[in-house]
């Protein structure tokens, strides 16, 4: 079931690589707020110049989110959005686009409540590139990371401040696709950032692998995102954008041109540093 | 030898028991969890901290707690002498103190100025309340903001303990949110900050070092027994949500292959309504959740589900890892009271002995009830009392129709 050509996140960090681009990953959760938007934001994204999407799977207990993302799961959840449907939106995605690749993000217990194999065989089937599950690091991952590898899935692991250099090791070890380093302590959509000393994290994490770096927690602006693009292979925005979708909850109609703004100055902003 | 001794052996160097356990948790966790586990190691089996240990619970705690012969409530039933375990008898009122007093001792090894808790009925809370006071640590307690309306008097006991409560309006608004909520703080302060879990659940270490601190009833229970009875007993039964109380007394009796083994969950509205809090005795589908896998109580979807119960620390729809691995291998046996059941206990062995138990601990008597009336006079059952019900006076007196 091995697939020969790359995976759709390796060859998108490729061609990124080779034009000195720094990747834009937007995080939204499905079905927020309702699950027929899902799929056109997904589009609006992409076309304000989205490289990965994040899409998170909602969870009635996100232990690791903050606020904001923890009332995008209520109102996902509120209208039934399971993991099936997130499913089933990353395939009509596809319909449409085949090239950007789509990260499920999110906590085990759906997973688990599945079945990894008939997971892992719907998300291959359905589109998925790769799958971050919070809460189950590489050693309890266990055989579902080969598992995931056998449908084509790559298994995306989370760094922090806080993970000891042995602990980096071995998570650089077991992680493909790309790596997410966490920037701050604390839930998602907290407060500060200090570029300096993410950069400073970047640059030991890069003597010990080959595998993009790319930053969540904190980005907000084309100026957060600028000062992190200058360090990382990758900027991950999840909490400004989810902020404006909850703002405009009424009226989803006005969500993809609000997308495309804040994004759209965030692509330039990464670009303008690319090219100067 | 013990068919059951490779249990004694658990959990497995990445804090596994058989399928259930480990350490589920995201990245940011894993440092302060390895830091823990290396201090408790370093602890554990060092004669002087265990000396230190043991003298608290002997001068501030007030151990041994005394195991009382209720003789007349065994004589009402017409079955086996039903004994209580005391441990409403300790200090702040139930036998969580054995275990902040223990985490509490861990958290000034570790330099950290700071401790925070989860809570349901607020025995926990007021238990790390108590410590923190005690040690002069900074103290703060997530609890559900529907548990704050049924516990107001744990509370404001809190409060006046120098404790800030934080109430928990996310999710159900119940235990397990406010364990969500003190991740999320821990994830946040995990410099200067131990989390001081009040169950046997949780990511690795939490569920054996809970369990160890815990144990001591269990211990003396054993001695007491053999005391007061001349032999072990004929059955144990104790009351689990997370399960902390019930690994306390159990865990000491896991290799007495005799000693039968009773674990009560919250029935709610009954088990078969769907609206309880009792995921063994209802087979809930395997599940992660708070660092550990576990039976866990989710929809089709893997959404954790909404739980109900008349006591607000038996109301969380996940329990402890080891108490998961101990149903699957048939140590102990499983079963729930519903919350009339619970309630006609709560009455009658206040009636009958003097003695008013806390409504978690009533679902262990209500069942032993039930387990005496099949046994004969010259069997014997020990029921974790696990704690005393001043607490819920105020949830009784409601359902009375009285107000104050």
């Amino acid at each position: 079931m091995n697939r020969t050509e790359p995976n759709r996140i390796d060859r998108r960090f490729a061609t990124l690589k080779a034009q000195g681009r720094t990747a834009l990953i937007p995080y939204i959760t499905a079905g927020d707020p309702a699950p027929a938007h899902t799929v056109e934001f997904m589009h609006a994204c992409v076309e304000a110049g989205a490289d990965v999407i994040e899409l998170g799977v909602p969870f009635s207990d996100p232990m690791a989110d903050g606020p904001v993302i923890q009332k995008a799961c209520e109102r996902a959840l509120k209208h039934g959005t399971r993991l099936q449907h997130v499913l089933e939106m990353v395939a009509e995605f596809r319909q449409r686009d085949s090239e950007t690749p789509v990260v499920l993000m999110g906590y085990l217990n759906p997973i688990e409540r599945m079945g990894y194999d008939v997971f892992a065989e719907q998300a291959q089937t359905c589109g998925v590139d790769g799958v971050l599950v919070v809460d189950m690091p590489p050693e309890e991952a266990g055989d579902n990371a080969a598992l995931f590898a056998a449908h084509g899935l790559q298994s995306i692991f989370l760094l922090a401040p806080t993970t000891s250099d042995a602990r980096a090791r071995a998570i650089c070890e077991h992680g493909e696709g790309y790596l997410y380093y966490v920037s701050l302590k604390g839930v998602t959509g907290a407060a500060t950032l200090d570029a300096d000393a993410v950069g400073e994290q970047l640059s030991k994490l890069r003597q010990v692998t080959e595998l993009p770096l790319c930053v969540g927690f904190g980005i907000r602006d084309g100026a957060t995102a600028a000062a992190i693009g200058r360090v990382a292979d990758g900027v991950i925005v999840g909490s400004a954008l989810v902020g404006r979708i909850a703002e405009r909850a009424d009226d989803p109609a006005s969500i993809p041109a609000a997308l495309k703004s804040i994004l759209g100055e965030m692509r330039e902003a990464l670009d303008r540093d690319a090219v100067s | 030898m013990s068919r059951f001794h490779d249990l004694t052996q658990l959990p497995d160097a990445r804090g596994h028991f058989g399928p259930y356990g480990g350490r589920f948790v995201s990245e940011t966790l894993s440092f302060a969890l390895e830091e823990l586990e290396n201090i408790y190691a370093s602890l554990k089996n060092d004669p002087e901290f265990q000396a230190e240990f043991d003298r608290d619970l002997k001068h501030y705690v007030g151990r041994p707690s005394p195991l009382y012969h209720a003789e007349r409530w065994s004589r009402e039933i017409g079955g086996a002498q039903i004994w209580l375990k005391r441990e409403d008898l300790n200090h702040t009122g139930a036998h969580k103190v054995n275990n902040t007093i223990g985490q509490a001792l861990l958290a000034k090894k570790s330099g950290k100025p700071r401790v925070i808790a989860e809570t349901g009925a607020g025995q926990h809370g007021v238990a790390t309340a108590t410590v923190a006071a005690r040690l002069g640590l900074k103290c703060e307690i997530y609890m559900g903001a529907e548990d704050v309306q049924r516990q107001k008097l744990n509370v404001y006991r809190m409060h006046l303990l120098g404790a800030k409560v934080v109430p928990v309006e996310s999710g159900s608004r119940t235990l397990k949110d406010a364990m969500n909520e003190a991740l999320r703080d821990w994830v946040t302060n995990v410099d200067d900050t131990f989390y001081i879990i009040g169950t046997v659940a949780g990511p690795h270490p939490y569920p054996m070092l809970v369990r160890d601190f815990s144990a001591v009833v269990g211990r003396e229970a054993r001695r007491q027994s053999l005391e007061q009875i001349g032999r072990l007993p004929d059955a144990l039964v104790a009351c689990v949500g997370g399960g902390s109380n019930a690994m306390g007394l159990f865990y000491p009796f896991v290799e007495d292959d005799d000693v039968a083994m009773y674990g009560v969950e919250a029935g709610g509205e009954g088990v078969a309504t769907g609206r309880h809090a009792a995921p063994l005795t209802a087979n809930a589908p395997r599940g992660v959740l708070h660092g550990n896998r576990t039976y866990l109580m989710s929809d089709e979807g893997g959404q954790v589900a909404d739980t109900q119960s008349i006591s607000a620390g038996l109301d969380y729809p996940g329990v402890g890892p080891e108490h998961a691995l101990w149903k699957d291998v048939g140590r102990v046996r499983y079963v729930a009271a519903d919350d009339n059941e619970v309630l006609a206990a709560f009455r009658e062995l206040t009636l009958v002995e003097g003695i008013m138990p806390a409504l978690e601990s009533a679902h262990a008597l209500a069942h032993a009830k039930k387990l005496a009336g099949e046994m004969s006079p010259d069997q014997h059952i020990v029921v974790n009392l696990s704690g005393r019900g001043d607490k819920d006076i105020h949830t009784v007196a409601e359902l009375d129709g009285i107000e104050f």
